[in-house]
Order: C-alpha cells, then sequence, then structure tokens
C-alpha cells in the first residue's frame, strides 16, 4: 500500500476519534467574576448574562414593559440601560463592601407578581420600576466591577447586555398575539415571583 | 506496520490522552452554584408524593379548563413557594407528611369524580395542598448551596411537572381519554392512600 493510500484509509476513523477526543475534553470552569480572555468589555457583558441575581429581574422587567406594549418597551429599554449605568458609575466612584442579598429576593417577588397578575400599570410606574432597578443593581455592579478592577468598560459591557436582553425580551414579549402566548409569559412571571419569595426565606435564613 | 493496526494505536493514543487530561476547575467564590440549580431542579422529582401531587394539579386542571388550567399551575407554585420560606424561616407546620399523602388522595378523588368547584374552591384546595409540599422541600434544602439557583431549579422543576400533567390531560378531548383521566385519578386516590397509611403509621 502506497503511503498516499494508507493515509486515506487512517482517515475517517482517526478524524472521528480525534474530533470526538477534542469534544470530551473537560473544558476550564470559571465563574465570578467571569475571565472571558476577552478583555473587560466582554467580561462585564458575560457576568450579567452569568449573574441570576441581576439577569432574572432585568428579564422580569422586560416582561412586564413587553406586556404593556411597544411604548412602555422602549421605555424601559433605555432608561433601565441608563439607570444601569449611572448606578454603576456611582459603585465605580464610592465603592461599598455592603450586599444587597434582600434586594434581589423583593426585586423577583415584586417584578415577578407584576408580571403574574398583568394589571394595567401606567407608564411612569413601569419606567420608575425600570429607574430603581437599575440604580440599585448597577450601583452593586459598579462596585463589584471596580472591585475586580474592570472599571467603565466592564461595567459598558453590563450595559450593553441589559439593552440587548430588554430590547429582545420586550419585542419577542410585544410580538405574542395569540391569549395563551400572554398566559405562558403570567406563568413565567408567577414563577419568577415564586423564586423571590424561596429566596427571601433564604436571605432571612442565611443560607442563600 | 498495517493501517488497521496504526489505527487502532492511535484510537488507543486518543483515549488515553482524554482520559488522563488534567480537569481544570477554576476557585469559585460562591461554592456549589451549579450544584444548587440541578439539585433544585432535581428535588421535586425525588419523592413519588410530590410527583404525583403535581402532575395532578394539571390533569384536574386540564380536566376543568380554562381558566382553571393556568390558574391552578400558577397558584401551586406560588403558594408552595411561600410553604418553602416558612420553612427556611423555621415555622413548624405540623402534619407535613400527612397533608401531603392527603394532597394526592384528594386530588386523586377530583380528578376521578371529574369534580367542578368554583374556581376559587379550587385554587383553594391546591393552595392548602401546595403549602404542605412547599414546607417539606423548605425543610430539606441542602445546605451550602446558591439559595438562588436552587429556587430556580425547583419552581421550573415543579412548572414542568404541571405542564406534563396538562399534557397528559390533553386526552380529555375525547371520550376514552375521559375515562384514562379518571382512571389516572384512582391510582393517585389509591397511592395517596397508602402514602396516608406510612404516614401515620
Amino acid at each position: 500500500m502506497s503511503r498516499g493510500s494508507k493515509l486515506q484509509s487512517l482517515s475517517p476513523v482517526v478524524v472521528t476519534a480525534a474530533t470526538l477526543s477534542m469534544w470530551l475534553l473537560p473544558a476550564d470552569a470559571s465563574a465570578h467574576l467571569v475571565n472571558t480572555g476577552f478583555g473587560p468589555f466582554y467580561d462585564g457583558l458575560y457576568h450579567l448574562l452569568l449573574t441570576p441575581e441581576d439577569l432574572v429581574p432585568v428579564v422580569a422587567l422586560a416582561l412586564l414593559a413587553g406586556l404593556r406594549g411597544p411604548r412602555f418597551g422602549r421605555w424601559s429599554l433605555f432608561v433601565l440601560t441608563a439607570a444601569w449605568l449611572a448606578g454603576g458609575l456611582w459603585g465605580l466612584r464610592y465603592q461599598t463592601e455592603a450586599s444587597l442579598p434582600l434586594l434581589t429576593a423583593v426585586t423577583l417577588l415584586s417584578l415577578g407578581a407584576l408580571v403574574a397578575a398583568d394589571r394595567a400599570l401606567p407608564l411612569p410606574v413601569v419606567a420608575g420600576l425600570g429607574l430603581v432597578l437599575g440604580l440599585l443593581h448597577g450601583y452593586l455592579n459598579g462596585t463589584a466591577m471596580a472591585q475586580a478592577g474592570l472599571g467603565f468598560t466592564g461595567l459598558l459591557g453590563i450595559g450593553c447586555a441589559v439593552f440587548a436582553i430588554v430590547a429582545l425580551v420586550a419585542a419577542f414579549v410585544v410580538s405574542l398575539k395569540v391569549p395563551w402566548a400572554r398566559i405562558v409569559v403570567r406563568v413565567a412571571g408567577s414563577w419568577i415571583a415564586a423564586v423571590g419569595m424561596l429566596l427571601l426565606g433564604w436571605t432571612f435564613r442565611g443560607g442563600g | 506496520m498495517s493501517p488497521q493496526r496504526l489505527d487502532r494505536r492511535l484510537v488507543a493514543a486518543f483515549v488515553t490522552i482524554v482520559l488522563a487530561w488534567p480537569r481544570l476547575a477554576m476557585a469559585h467564590v460562591q461554592g456549589g452554584e451549579a450544584a444548587g440549580f440541578w439539585s433544585g431542579l432535581g428535588h421535586p422529582i425525588s419523592g413519588l408524593d410530590h410527583v404525583l401531587a403535581m402532575i395532578s394539579v394539571g390533569l384536574w386542571g386540564a380536566q376543568l379548563g380554562a381558566p382553571a388550567v393556568w390558574v391552578l399551575p400558577v397558584t401551586f407554585p406560588m403558594v408552595m413557594a411561600f410553604g418553602g420560606m416558612l420553612g427556611l424561616l423555621g415555622l413548624g407546620l405540623p402534619g407535613v407528611e400527612i397533608g401531603i399523602a392527603l394532597s394526592a388522595l384528594v386530588l386523586g378523588f377530583m380528578i376521578f369524580r371529574e369534580a367542578r368547584p368554583p374556581l376559587w374552591v379550587a385554587a383553594l384546595v391546591v393552595g392548602v395542598f401546595a403549602v404542605f409540599h412547599g414546607h417539606a422541600h423548605g425543610t430539606e434544602l441542602p445546605a451550602g448551596q446558591s439559595g438562588l439557583l436552587y429556587s430556580i431549579g425547583f419552581v421550573v422543576s415543579t412548572g414542568l411537572l404541571h405542564a406534563t400533567g396538562i399534557a397528559i390531560g390533553l386526552v380529555y378531548r375525547w371520550s376514552a381519554g375521559k375515562l384514562a383521566l379518571r382512571a389516572a385519578g384512582i391510582v393517585v386516590a389509591v397511592a395517596g392512600l397508602a402514602f396516608l397509611w406510612r404516614a401515620i403509621a
């Protein structure tokens, strides 16, 4: 057998084995704070995506705004992102060691309940919720970014992630026309509220 | 060397490399993050009594139709979470196991009878039993894991069990399906009776 034909006969098995081997190789498991290797912007972006304490409230507000319509969605999109960045700048400037575990629980419980109830809330209320949510969570994120040395660039990554998530989720909910789809969103809201209630118990017990 | 022999050696070499590859686990500030989610996801399906009750909520909702088909599965997780919170706060609830057993018995009976009480009564029945299920879960939460991720997994798993019940309950539109659901109700009620016997004995 010539060398060329020998290599050809090897290739299917070897390539399959090599591919499977590469897939099966264990990957690095890194977490808070995320180190993507792409710099502080992407570290900040992934920080939000991998931190349920921040991610779930953002999704909850986007669901709430989406249920109320495109105008609410647009306001929430810009108010939440701007407030998050403003709170983050505040956190970068005035750092604290304090954490607010109760904040996440109360946020999830209240926003989830509002989504589940699907009541017609006025625009200032929804925008105000976005403002408070953004300032408080942004402040904690800003503090975390400063302590991790990611600075404003990391915060900017978080802001972009907030913007993208609200835009995608709210637009998706706005596009839902059939009644049962709205019910699914409300059920999701009840799940978020239930998680908030359990987290409240964890917070008071001191184990969460 | 023959190609087949070379193949085997190369494959063996790859397998050896994979098995011997060092597993990198970078230090985690908050321990038990992922474990918390999987524990929460697995907890509601770890006991047959919980599984039967939660699927029964979906089955009964499917029998009752709208709006009960979504009101009951919304009521159960929220009230269950309240029960879980009571458990986490250390507030005692007597007869938790009896309450859980009764939930399977009563819900199974409701499905068997195709009971159609007013919506608020159905929600009340489901809600009362949900407190017991939540309290049991709340006091059984493993220590040292992320409370938030555990809670997310726990609620999602519960919701999916309800959704399973609703999906099974779709057979209610056929006459044979109605009979099958009533038979399922008998099975759940009998299982509830067995749980009750175990809880009291």
